[in-house]
């Protein structure tokens, strides 16, 4: 093999004092080789950001700082290159993408400008010669008639188009090293397939180096030729992404792996438990009206009927803007439904004036997707789990004697109560919001991306908790996911949506079996990493 | 699930890690020099009104016509109520009426700083019971908004001619002169904030739970409308005190007899080219105090103000 493009050697980057721990990595070693794709997975906290940004030279001045070891790349160490000659490496010898194409974009320059403004800096080419170039860069990123497109603004672009830009601006200088940092994470399922297949097939043509940062493990089986593993700022193995992934050697690979859920949903018995929730022809429809002139017209749900049982777990599954958020917030009555039906308990509640809802709120709670946000940060937890039965009446000693239950239940201690939400982890303020939600003895709970925002390992016990309560409190789950792979470990039946419209509904079992839809068959197709058989491994 | 957890310790059923500790909001207002030098100057004019009494020279309303556009440390004899005749130093010179411009900029305080205060806690409060509801009401919002636009229209002093023509010139009219205008910033700014609350999850987890809506304002989303108010509320007051000032200076607010700063500048103007003590101590008081209260504001707005908070 020939030598590194990027070799980074025992490189320490200090934290500031008063943080968890002292360096934000440690010792860190890695290689790429010219046109092989290396991934570096890990949780949040892992380091694997600080590491691809000491590489551009784009750390945090006076947050961190790079204390020990090299960075080479072709031979030149970047932590002693002056800041004029780092800027004249950026976009000529490595590029970088971002997760956000909506932000690292600007939204006030044309696209076609933005790559050209590459050009400008780096180049002494003519205009004509400049403009040339950008339409074939964007012609090779496959982005439909770049002509147009040139001049288009990145607003009115789609969210993979924008990301086609970002990998069109990074490699239009055909750099060596392109640092790729959770470019997919953002998007769609079926425009991740698209963008992976991009870097892929954009890396080989052009022998370009890739060092891609993924918490994913379904995106690593993908595209990785090698794969770098940290933990707390630390690489706990390294090899081919076969040996890692089929054959992990260290614990932590070990338990990430295996947090993985499968796309084989495992054998469920049928649910006869009583009907619970049903909602009949539910419309949701956003705009109109409007005081001069009739304002445009979204249906972001119509016609939805789902039918949850107790005991039972319904997932309604699809990409962003499919509707899927406007119907659990119909259900929880957040929003009122245009038309159409919502029967919890033998009663309609999707018109009911919210004096009349009150007493219906306590049968269906909610949890959100944001672990940070879905806690008022100024009231302790204790304070946010008894708010709920004490609207209804209850005691506050009772109420705080259930909350403490509540906590054991969850897997938190009781004592942590008085505690205020920013003193909790991701994880667990998820778990004290299901316990804030099972506080008021609901039959439905809804959990819309519940998991999303959690690490994987973290993600599996929440699943696992969820899983637990349905089970002891004969709930009916109404689980919202973009997530195939934890669809199929925790719902009983799917429900697929797009553009509003439940396409496909079916048992889970069935579904993954024989997509009957077309377009469940493409998310299926897009899901990363779906020929691939992890290790189970003990 | 078929990922066993049992390879990580359940990190969740441990007492979670305390954060480590955040220096508290008090200690993050003292550490900003502007805070402590704006509020250093707001006490001490606060003190000076408050002891007025005590440390006036004179009556300030008290005619002197043997002493009339004295210069200022000079002196001059006064007869006391009691009959006894007494020397008095005028440290900030007298007026063409012979009162003693130190008492009058003293006692001029007590007004000013009244004015201060009053505006800004009566604009922040109606403003906030007015935005609340514009933010939490919808189909009131739009009609609010419209009336508050067409208030924000009325220029304060055109305002001012218009209330004292109407009633009497005095406190109370040239308070209401000010709030009116006021109110429409306070309550766009609250109205902002309960529209970004009130989507936050947490506050519709609470919906979620039957929080009645009294309970829900009040206990969730109130409380993140006092930081950018009590910046808003200090920023009004400065401009309070300014405006109270221009008002008295063109005569449509506080009566010539009551000291005010904007009075005294009022009486000096004529004689200004020959004896400027008559406005330059006055008005050094008025932008002392109004420079005071701005930093102070600033200050406040930079420890206080989430946005200007870097996430950490």
């Amino acid at each position: 093999m020939s030598a590194p493009i990027l070799d980074i050697r025992n490189l320490t980057v200090e934290l500031p004092k008063g943080a968890d721990r002292r360096n934000a990595v440690e010792n860190v070693s890695f290689a790429v080789y010219p046109g092989e794709i290396v991934c570096v997975v890990g949780e949040s906290g892992s380091g694997k950001s600080v590491s691809s940004h000491a590489v551009m030279g784009l750390l945090p001045k006076g947050q961190l700082k790079a204390t020990e070891g090299e960075i080479m790349l072709e031979g030149e160490d970047v932590l002693q290159a002056t800041s004029s000659r780092l800027r004249a490496l950026r976009g000529t010898r490595m590029s970088m993408i971002f997760q956000e194409p909506m932000t690292a974009l600007n939204p006030v320059v044309t696209c076609g400008e933005q790559i050209d403004e590459v050009l400008q800096i780096h180049t002494s080419l003519g205009a004509s010669e400049r403009k040339e170039k950008v339409l074939a860069v964007m012609e090779s990123v496959r982005l439909p008639d770049p002509a147009k497109l040139f001049d288009a603004y990145p607003h009115q672009l789609s969210g993979g188009q924008r990301q086609r830009i970002m990998i069109a601006q990074a490699l239009v200088l055909d750099p060596v090293l392109l640092i790729a940092d959770e470019p997919t994470t953002a998007l769609d399922v079926t425009t991740q397939a698209q963008i992976l297949k991009l870097i892929a097939e954009m890396q080989e043509r052009r022998g370009t180096g890739v060092l891609f940062i993924t918490h994913d493990f379904g995106v690593v089986a993908e595209i990785a030729h090698r794969v770098v593993v940290m933990q707390r700022g630390r690489v706990v193995e390294t090899g081919t992404a076969m040996e890692v992934l089929k054959n992990p050697q260290h614990p932590y690979t070990k338990m990430l792996i295996n947090a993985v859920p499968t796309l084989t949903p495992p054998v469920r018995e049928e649910r006869t438990g009583e009907l619970a929730l049903e909602t009949v022809k539910l419309c949701k429809v956003y705009g109109g009206g409007g005081f001069f002139q009739k304002k445009r017209e979204v249906r972001a749900a119509s016609d939805v009927e789902i039918r949850v049982r107790r005991g039972e777990t319904l997932g309604i599954v699809g990409e962003s803007g499919s509707g899927k958020s406007t119907v659990a917030r119909c259900i929880a009555r957040l929003i009122q439904p245009t038309s159409g039906g919502i029967v919890v308990s033998n009663i309609d509640i999707a018109n009911l004036p919210e004096r009349q809802l009150r007493p219906h709120r306590k049968h269906c709670q909610i949890v959100f997707q944001d672990p940070y946000r879905s806690l008022n940060p100024r009231r302790s937890v204790g304070a946010s789990i008894i708010e709920g039965p004490m609207n209804f009446g209850m005691s506050e000693a009772a109420a705080i004697a259930k909350s403490r239950d509540l906590m054991n239940l969850v897997g938190l201690s009781p004592d942590a109560l008085d505690r205020y939400p920013h003193q909790f982890s991701g994880g667990q303020r998820q778990r004290i919001c299901i316990a804030r939600a099972l506080a008021m003895e609901p039959e439905i709970l809804i959990a819309d991306e519940a998991v999303s925002a959690l690490d994987v390992s973290v993600q599996a016990q929440v699943l696992d908790l969820l899983d637990d309560v349905r089970k002891k409190f004969d709930l009916a789950v109404l689980f919202i996911t973009h997530d195939l792979r934890v669809a199929a470990q925790i719902c009983d039946r799917i429900a697929v949506m797009q553009n509003g419209v439940v396409v496909e509904h079916g048992k889970t079992a069935e579904i993954f079996a024989a997509p009957q839809h077309e377009y469940t068959r493409a998310l299926f197709e897009a899901a990363p990493g779906r020929n691939f058989q992890f290790a189970r491994v003990a | 699930m078929t990922a066993p957890a049992s390879s990580e310790p359940v990190a969740s059923a441990d007492a979670p890690i305390a954060a480590p500790a955040k220096p508290t909001v008090w200690r993050k207002l003292f550490r900003s020099p502007s805070v402590v030098i704006g509020l250093a100057i707001v006490l001490v004019m606060v003190f000076i009104g408050l002891i007025a009494p005590l440390i006036a020279t004179a009556d300030p309303t008290a005619i002197n016509p043997g002493a009339r556009n004295r210069v200022p440390m000079a002196t001059s004899t006064m007869r006391l109520d009691d009959g006894t005749r007494a020397t008095v130093t005028h440290y900030m010179g007298t007026d063409t009426l012979g009162r003693d411009v130190f008492s009058r900029v003293v006692y001029g305080a007590r007004v000013s700083i009244f004015i201060g205060i009053a505006v800004a806690l009566l604009s922040i409060s109606i403003g906030l019971v007015i935005g609340m509801i514009a933010g939490y009401i919808r189909w009131l919002d739009g009609i609010i908004m419209r009336i508050m636009d067409g208030l924000m229209a009325i220029p304060a002093i055109l305002l001012a001619i218009a209330v004292v023509s109407l009633s009497r010139a005095g406190i109370v009219s040239v308070i209401i002169a000010i709030v009116v205008p006021e109110v429409p910033r306070v309550v766009r700014l609250v109205r902002s904030v309960v529209l970004s609350v009130r989507e936050e999850p947490y506050v519709e987890a609470a919906v979620v739970s039957g929080t009645p809506t009294v309970k829900l304002v009040l206990r969730h989303i109130l409380p993140n409308t006092v930081a950018p108010l009590i910046v808003q509320g200090t920023f009004i007051c400065a401009s309070a005190i300014l405006v109270e000032a221009i008002l008295s200076f063109l005569g449509i607010g506080i009566p010539p007899d009551i000291p005010t700063w904007g009075n005294i500048m009022a009486e000096g103007r004529q004689l200004f080219r020959i004896f400027p003590h008559n406005i330059l101590y006055p008005g050094i008081f008025l932008a002392l105090t109004v420079l005071a209260v701005n930093m102070l504001g600033d200050g406040l707005r930079d420890t206080l103000d989430p946005k200007m908070e870097k996430r950490g």
